[in-house]
């Protein structure tokens, strides 16, 4: 067991947990922060991603107590008193069906809308589409996805 | 996951000291293997040493033509890293393809090259880059580092600290991935340079990365694709799965290696 | 904005989903909850010895250990498959036992023996490994060959040869007469891959027992909670209906594989009462791999004879099906009725004959996965066609067009009428939009780059709008398949539309509010969906088959009518007027030709004050109803897929997916556009991607998402998506669904969009690039073929 204290969605929290405790599993179960969901067991699905020190991150494999200091952001979050570009967008481009997936993707989409403004790079639909090799739909075809991402990265 | 105990030293010293502390201990970097095989119950290490977060372990410099980059440096950061581009933008292309995005932001060269998967990426990069693997102990070279699948030389204790590269006259990196999990079904890093004309093959080899000495020959004769045409690469102590019987993965191997000699 | 029948309303429910406050099974948790987690047998076909749980019942925090006797002991009921269907001597289908917890045998590696039920879910896993179960390993049969030989292992007593019915249906003699008059015959041999169907959302459950009411509360990731209620209690013997509440949440992707209710539902439900605890479960991915109910599994040769013009003389089907170990719940209509009445496609045929012979294996059981049955007989069709094609040196459009049905209603000879349909209009506008006119161009632009080009068809008709209730019962179903709809007006004017579909991404909280938007000139914001709860809605049949746009919205649609009678009876009184008077439009109710009107609410707030009501009316303005379709539904469509393949590597990339889809009605053009999407998307996976593989062992080879290839976006193309409409007949809104079309029409048109640009019709999905590198190898030196 080890006693942790990090910053989840500004807010400073501090948590007693057994080492072993993953990321997902301190924010589902601990915290009661489920918008994080956990698709698979092989880390390739990305319904777990949200950002450690603003840079997307697999919560289903980084131990929470690997963690202590670090400022972490889950999709509840992403809003600002008002919501995301990204989260509009989604809406606005119908980018997700029965919204499993969504919120690892709609943290995806932001990263990776920051990584390329930072470097100055356009993010073409190829990119967006290659950007979202670690996270999986089965529902939407990835086709409104695509758009979506495309659509808030013009706004943000 | 099984229950396990986790430290965080603050020095090499301190982690060597962490490492003998339990039954089963093991280090910790980014995670992004050995996580995932604690959850599957394949790997039960009673500790965890985090070696993350140790200062001095993390970052790129450069010497001349020759880069150190940090055993803990990111795969995310060797790719965006300034000086790898401009010294070797074929290892800044293989490290921007490991895993995805979020498992770059977090994986490590040294917890790679550690695991030595045999369809991980940079075992075939280092190799063909004859790279130096410096430990908290000695020095070794790539040629003697990589031992098999899953095999290294490194010790009980012995943890790596940085991987020098000298930068190459010429190099490429292609992966064809297995459509599934994504790792390389077969990798082909093709160099040439002060460590000679050098082709090393990942994701291929029954015994884990290996040097094809054939196509070496061939390249370092004339090193254009058309060179390799000629060369004979056999079944034989290639792996034959689900995804890739042995045949069709010599025969990758070839196409392989002529699309990284002629993008290098 | 415009909120009614045809506009792309944006969705309600994506507030929720997209700043993560959905409520899915695995984000229920009670207090005190306890946590299970299964015993599952590491072998395919064994005896079950003994199970001794001592040691992990030893461990602090386990709270108990159950097995198959306790449960059987405690007459928890055996797993049915509601669909009886009958071999051609009339013998009826060979249904084995099939327990929750095995007892004597395990049938499949997965299938569990006992479970465990601890503090913490880590823990119960942990004590779960702890579990000794003696086993006596029998000889495995993991395929349908296997299962067929001459020494196969009897995987169920009453089943000799492992056979579970061998059904037919059309005329024989007429076919074998058309065939032996053909100027051609084509003869093709096909395997339909087995798919495991992967929502993304894994299955969950809890359940709880409150031993002071003796009633039972279960969470599940079902597609019809109601379906789930009936069967755990009039079948499985958990409790009274009465006596359960099934809540179906928020679900995250079903696909089929969320219709049946699966052994681990039943454990928890009867845990929770033997430990007087709530128990959870949720599977991981490699657990759902080895229990979700896996689709498809077809191997079937079929002969398709043609007159000396190209026209369709008969066609003769031989298939045999794979179900797995046990009978799932729908498992017997899937290779059955879902499948082989689809085999006239969207062609004229007089004379069609199928044979289905369906097997059991060790292996997971089989069952409904999108399409069920209908994907597997238009890959049949479609490929037969294009490779008649070929041999006949026709081109596939032409031999198509020579052969559609152009006037409807059409009685097929396999039991089907279609209602609808403009097949060679849909197919222009395909070709049109896929631009086949220039495909010659850019197939020799991309074979001076050294690559190959190749164009596939798919045109292709499926029976959706699942089901009238007497033609389904006639053909061996247990149940009806109509559906129900409560419109609620509230007093103050608000809806509440309870429906017994259930929309587990299909989007029917705003699809359903537009289509009352729509009649009655609402806002949108005043009409609220609810579904899923079997205290709120009183019964429904749920979502799956595409069948909540033709069958629950139509439901609605007369549960509306109701609603309007009285609204206008109501409002007649009130204005004075004439009921015939009386229109509802823009949110009033009008008396025509003069400017007398009344708000709706108005009229909702009269119906519930009730002062002033016409003499015998009852308060209240609430109205129900259930509908049982005419008929199915029949949407059709026209795929395109051009792909290029790199022939030294075998790989393939699709450059161009064009659908060009006949859904009837469209309430939402961007909904139904992402059920396109999402369907193409898992079409092109079993073409190119997917596939669960045994080894003889019985042991799953493929069972996580490393060796299960998932298309990720990078593997596909945007797809373009065009539509043509013929409505229904069948129903008031002409509807005919769209759920499944992309899933049914796509696989056939990659795989002859690849064997067209190989030139080698050697290929069997899903078509990696091992596949195609070995057929082009075969097909360019034949001597040095493997």
């Amino acid at each position: 067991m080890t006693k942790i204290t990090l910053k989840v969605n500004g807010k400073s929290v501090s948590g007693d947990v057994p080492d072993e405790t993953l990321l997902s599993v301190f924010l589902r179960e601990n915290l009661r922060l489920t918008g994080t969901h956990v698709g698979c067991d092989t880390s390739q699905c990305g319904a777990c991603v949200v950002h450690v020190g603003g840079k997307s991150v697999k919560s289903c494999s980084t131990l929470a107590v690997s963690l202590e200091g670090a400022e972490v952001t889950t999709i509840e979050g992403l809003a600002n008193g008002s919501l995301h570009p990204m989260q509009v967008a989604f809406n606005d481009n119908h980018g997700l069906q029965c919204g499993f997936c969504t919120p690892g993707m709609i943290m995806t989409g932001v990263d990776m809308v920051n990584r390329y403004k930072t470097e100055g790079t356009e993010l073409t639909s190829e990119a967006i589409r290659a950007e979202l090799e670690g996270n999986i739909c089965r529902c939407t075809g990835y086709h409104n996805i695509v758009k979506s991402i495309e659509d808030a990265a013009a706004k943000m | 996951m099984y229950p396990t105990k986790y430290h965080k030293p603050a020095s090499i010293a301190e982690a060597v000291a962490a490492l003998s502390s339990g039954e089963d201990a093991m280090l910790l970097a980014g995670g992004q293997t050995l996580i995932g095989t604690m959850k599957n119950h394949l790997a039960a290490p009673s500790d965890l040493v985090d070696i993350r977060q140790i200062d001095g372990m993390s970052g790129v410099s450069s010497e001349g033509d020759t880069l150190r980059i940090g055993a803990t440096t990111t795969h995310a950061e060797v790719a965006t890293n300034a000086d790898v581009k401009r010294l070797c933008p074929a290892l800044a292309a293989l490290a921007s393809g490991i895993g995805d995005p979020a498992v770059r932001h977090m994986g490590t060269i040294g917890g790679a090259i550690a695991n030595n998967d045999p369809a991980a990426d940079y075992p075939a990069g280092l190799l063909a880059l004859g790279a130096t693997i410096v430990t908290n102990t000695r020095e070794l070279a790539a040629d003697d580092f990589f031992q098999g699948m899953f095999t290294t030389a490194l010790e009980d204790g012995e943890i790596i600290i940085a991987v020098k590269v000298a930068a190459p006259t010429k190099a490429a990196y292609i992966k064809f991935p297995q459509p599934a999990s994504l790792y390389a079904m077969v990798g082909v890093f093709v160099a040439d340079g002060a460590a000679g004309t050098r082709v090393a093959v990942t994701g291929a080899g029954e015994d884990g990365v290996f040097r094809h000495t054939g196509m070496e020959t061939a390249l370092s004769a004339d090193w254009a694709s058309g060179a390799l045409d000629a060369v004979q690469v056999g079944s034989d102590g290639l792996l034959s799965d689900l995804h890739c019987a042995a045949d069709y993965r010599a025969s990758l191997i070839k196409t392989i290696a002529k699309r990284a000699v002629a993008a290098a | 904005m415009s909120t009614g029948i045809g506009d792309a309303v944006k969705r309600k429910e994506d507030k929720r989903f997209t700043t993560g406050k959905g409520k899915y099974t695995d984000d229920v948790r009670n207090d005190n909850q306890a946590y299970a987690a299964f015993v599952r047998s590491p072998y395919a076909h064994a005896r079950v010895m003994g199970i001794d749980g001592s040691a992990a019942l030893a461990m602090d925090g386990v709270i108990d250990v159950l097995n198959g006797a306790q449960l059987t002991g405690d007459g928890i009921g055996n797993i049915i498959c509601g669909w009886a269907v009958a071999s051609k001597d009339g013998s009826p289908m060979n249904m084995g036992a099939w327990s929750a917890l095995a007892t004597e045998k395990v049938r499949y590696v997965g299938d569990a023996v006992a479970v465990v039920i601890a503090e913490t879910q880590a823990l119960a896993r942990i004590a779960a490994e702890k579990v000794e179960v003696s086993y006596e390993q029998l000889s495995v049969a993991a395929s349908i060959a296997a299962a067929r030989a001459n020494d196969a292992p009897e995987i169920h007593e009453n089943a000799p040869g492992n056979l579970i019915y061998d059904w037919e249906i059309g005329d024989e003699a007429a076919t074998d007469a058309g065939l032996a008059g053909a100027a051609h015959v084509t003869t093709l041999d096909v395997i339909n891959n087995r798919l495991s169907p992967n929502p993304m959302e894994p299955r969950s459950a809890v359940a709880t027992y409150d031993d002071s009411e003796e009633h039972y509360t279960l969470y599940t990731t079902s597609q019809n909670p109601h379906v789930a209620r009936l069967v755990l209690s009039a079948f499985y013997n958990v409790a009274p209906e009465h006596k359960l509440r099934v809540i179906a949440p928020d679900v995250g992707g079903g696909f089929g594989a969320k219709i049946y209710i699966y052994p681990e539902e039943i454990t928890c439900l009867w845990a929770s009462m033997k430990t007087n605890r709530s128990v959870k479960w949720t599977s991981d991915r490699s657990e759902a791999f080895l229990t979700d109910a896996h689709g498809r599994d077809h191997v079937t040769t079929a002969k398709m004879g043609f007159d000396s013009s190209g026209k369709i003389v008969g066609f003769k089907v031989d298939t045999l099906a794979n179900l797995g170990a046990y009978m799932s719940l729908f498992s017997s209509s899937v290779p059955t009725y879902l499948y082989a009445p689809l085999l006239s496609g969207q062609y004229n045929i007089d004379n069609i004959h199928c044979n289905v012979r369906a097997y059991y294996s060790n292996t997971v059981p089989v069952d409904a996965y999108r399409g069920a049955g209908r994907p597997e007989a238009t890959y049949l069709v479609e490929r037969m066609m294009e490779t008649a094609a070929r041999e006949m040196g026709m081109d596939p459009a032409e031999l198509r067009r020579r052969n559609f049905i152009l006037s409807f209603p059409h009685a097929t000879p396999v039991l089907m009428e279609y209602d609808a349909g403009d097949f060679p209009t849909i197919l222009k506008m395909a070709q049109s939009t896929a631009d086949v006119a220039g495909f010659p161009a850019r197939r020799a632009e991309a074979a001076a780059r050294g690559k190959l080009r190749g164009i596939g068809y798919s045109t292709f008709i499926e029976a959706c709008g699942i089901a009238p209730s007497k033609a389904v019962g006639s053909l061996g179903c247990g149940v009806g398949l109509w559906e129900s709809a409560e419109v609620r007006v509230n007093p103050a004017g608000s809806i509440e539309i309870l429906t017994g579909s259930h929309s587990h991404g299909q989007g029917h909280e705003t699809t359903f509010a537009q289509i009352v938007s729509d009649r009655f000139g609402l806002p949108i914001e005043n009409v609220s969906i609810v579904h899923g709860d079997t205290d709120k809605v009183q019964f429904g049949m749920g979502t799956y088959g595409s069948r909540s746009g033709p069958v629950g919205m139509t439901a609605v649609v007369k549960a509306m009518d109701k609603v309007e009678a009285k609204v206008k009876k109501i409002a007649a009184h009130a204005l004075e007027a004439s009921e015939d008077d009386i229109v509802i439009e823009g949110g009033e109710v009008k008396v025509t030709g003069t400017d007398k009107s009344m708000a709706w609410h108005e009229v909702g707030l009269a119906a519930y004050i009730a002062h002033n009501l016409p003499e015998g009316m009852e308060p209240g303005l609430k109205e129900t109803a259930f509908f049982d379709p005419v008929n199915f539904s029949f949407p059709s469509g026209a795929f395109i897929c051009e792909v290029e393949v790199d022939p030294d590597t075998g790989h393939t990339e699709i450059v161009q997916f064009t659908s060009a889809d006949d859904f009837g009605t469209i309430i939402n053009p961007m909904v139904v556009e992402g059920q396109v999407h999402g369907g193409v998307a898992q079409g092109i996976g079993q073409a190119m991607l997917e596939q669960v593989i045994y080894d003889e062992a019985g042991q799953l080879l493929t069972g996580s998402y490393m060796d299960y290839t998932m298309p990720r976006a990078a593997d596909l193309p945007f797809y373009d998506v065009s539509h043509h409409s013929t409505p229904s007949p069948n129903n008031p809104l002409g509807i005919k669904g769209c759920g499944e079309a992309g899933a049914i029409g796509a696989p056939p048109a990659v795989i002859n969009a690849i064997t067209d640009a190989i030139g080698s019709n050697d290929i069997e999905m899903p078509a990696t690039p091992q596949t195609v590198w070995r057929a082009i190898q075969a097909n360019s030196s034949p001597l040095a073929a493997e």
